[in-house]
């Protein structure tokens, strides 16, 4: 409330600001899969340093102590890091609920097993498709279904809750009766039916990757089918349908409001406000150099955007800022150069018709998924020099 | 027989000021009687115990019973609790 919306470095702090619940450490950026709609940044080759086990174990302490209950590793691969089992069996030790979000590529049962011991509370792991073909095709590995498959039942069998996440697009989502299906053999507890946003990798292969409006149509009308067959059985499993900001009329209440619950912590220590704002011309904090206390509660770079002060119209006035908060800095910066903008996404935006461009592209025919981009060192290394 | 699903726990956290339920990427904040109400489901609690225990904790608290079952009731709707 008392930002004054400044770009020097002593922006003043935001009253009754509540801890952080949500902790997100992205322990690498080092992944064996190359999927086109990673939402790590575009130049992650130019970001090499990772943090040590000892300098991880004091964020989670620090992060404990302010209040943070949720952790999730994540990556990147999180399983290419080699002291996964300690610094899983450390956050258990302090309370956190520990969440492992992998592709499964790597994990055996073997890992499952020693990661349950260490006190792991939950797996989520990511598919690309229900079909083998295309999954190998978009994860850029030939055997990664088959492996996703034995790990999925291995996760199940060593009494893990189960998340599985499929990354829907429109080469795959006309096969959601064919997800949900495999999800329920599979006896998933959670199923994230995660329609692309458009961040990263997603964001440089849009064209390739949004669905036309009738098929999301379609894939909402089956996931309601499902749910309502599941809750007549009283089945457990829960589908969650994330559909994408680019067919909404009002933007999402992003994370929460910026810096309000949520912490993300890049390979190299970068603390962030949601995992994409690094992209962002914001200057964000290092945990090897300030307390995650500071970097929450006094940095600039987390109380950039904290209250209202900072919104341009058609927000500042609009009497829904304090359900959605503007939307999505990284898209408003992203589709109009300025982060301070209403999130396109908001038809009374004056750049809604960016979005509706989009909508209109993806009605046309697009290119075939082996012409995206796909997200590897190379690609990166391009990208960073052009 | 009540029990907390797998996955599931119930905690207290210092800087809430409650108890919350903690599950895959997901944490639901509770107040003082679902608290004490999920405290006491710990697979080996038959529902009639917990009433019975709550009642002699609380003895002048009106229609206990009934908001105990409607928790009750509703934690499994949420399947947050297994019964079996």
């Amino acid at each position: 409330m008392l930002n004054t919306g400044s770009t020097s470095a002593d922006s003043t702090l935001v009253a009754n600001q509540g801890p952080p619940l949500w902790l997100l450490a992205e322990l690498t950026y080092r992944c064996p899969l190359q999927c086109p709609y990673c939402s790590n940044p575009l130049e992650f080759a130019n970001h090499k340093d990772e943090l040590t086990t000892a300098q991880w174990i004091d964020v989670f302490t620090q992060a404990r102590a302010l209040g943070a209950a949720q952790l999730g590793f994540s990556g990147g691969e999180p399983l290419v890091r080699d002291d996964l089992v300690e610094l899983i069996e450390a956050a258990r030790e302090l309370g956190f609920y520990t969440n492992l979000i992998t592709s499964g590529m790597g994990l055996t049962e073997q890992k499952v097993n020693a990661f349950k011991q260490a006190g792991l509370d939950h797996i989520q792991i990511s598919f690309q498709a229900s079909d083998a073909e295309i999954n190998n095709m978009l994860a850029g590995s030939r055997k990664a279904f088959d492996q996703k498959l034995a790990m999925a039942r291995a996760v199940k069998a060593a009494g893990y809750p189960m998340v599985l996440n499929f990354v829907t697009h429109r080469h795959n989502i006309d096969e959601i009766e064919k997800i949900i299906e495999l999800c329920l053999a599979l006896e998933a507890d959670f199923v994230e039916l995660a329609t692309c946003q458009y961040y990263g990798w997603a964001h440089l292969n849009r064209a390739g990757l949004l669905p036309t409006k009738a098929q999301l149509d379609h894939a909402e009308a089956v996931t309601q089918r499902y749910r309502l067959k599941l809750a007549a059985e009283n089945h457990p499993c829960k589908l969650i349908l994330v559909t994408p900001d680019y067919y909404e009329e009002r933007p999402k209440g992003c994370m929460n409001g910026w810096g309000n619950i949520f912490l993300s912590i890049t390979p190299d220590g970068t603390a962030l406000p949601c995992h994409s704002a690094r992209q962002l011309p914001v200057t964000f904090p290092n945990v090897t150099a300030h307390s995650l206390s500071h970097i929450w509660y006094d940095s600039f770079g987390f109380n950039r955007f904290r209250g209202y002060e900072w919104m341009s119209e058609p927000c500042r006035s609009c009497d829904e800022k304090e359900k959605d908060f503007g939307g999505c800095r990284c898209q408003a910066y992203m589709l109009t150069g300025d982060a301070t903008q209403a999130d396109p996404v908001c038809s009374k935006s004056p750049h809604h018709d960016k979005i509706l461009a989009a909508r209109a592209e993806a009605d046309l025919p697009q290119p075939p998924i082996e012409a995206l981009t796909f997200r590897n060192e190379r690609n990166s290394r391009i990208i960073c020099k052009s | 027989m009540p029990i907390l699903r797998p996955g599931f726990r119930l905690q207290w956290e210092p800087i809430q000021n409650s108890h919350v339920l903690l599950y895959p990427e997901g944490m639901v904040k509770l107040n003082e009687s679902a608290a004490q109400v999920l405290l006491l489901i710990d697979g080996e609690r038959p529902i009639d115990d917990i009433i019975d225990s709550l009642a002699g904790r609380f003895p002048n608290v009106p229609g206990l019973d009934e908001d105990i079952l409607a928790f009750i009731e509703v934690a499994n709707a949420q399947h947050w609790i297994n019964i079996r």
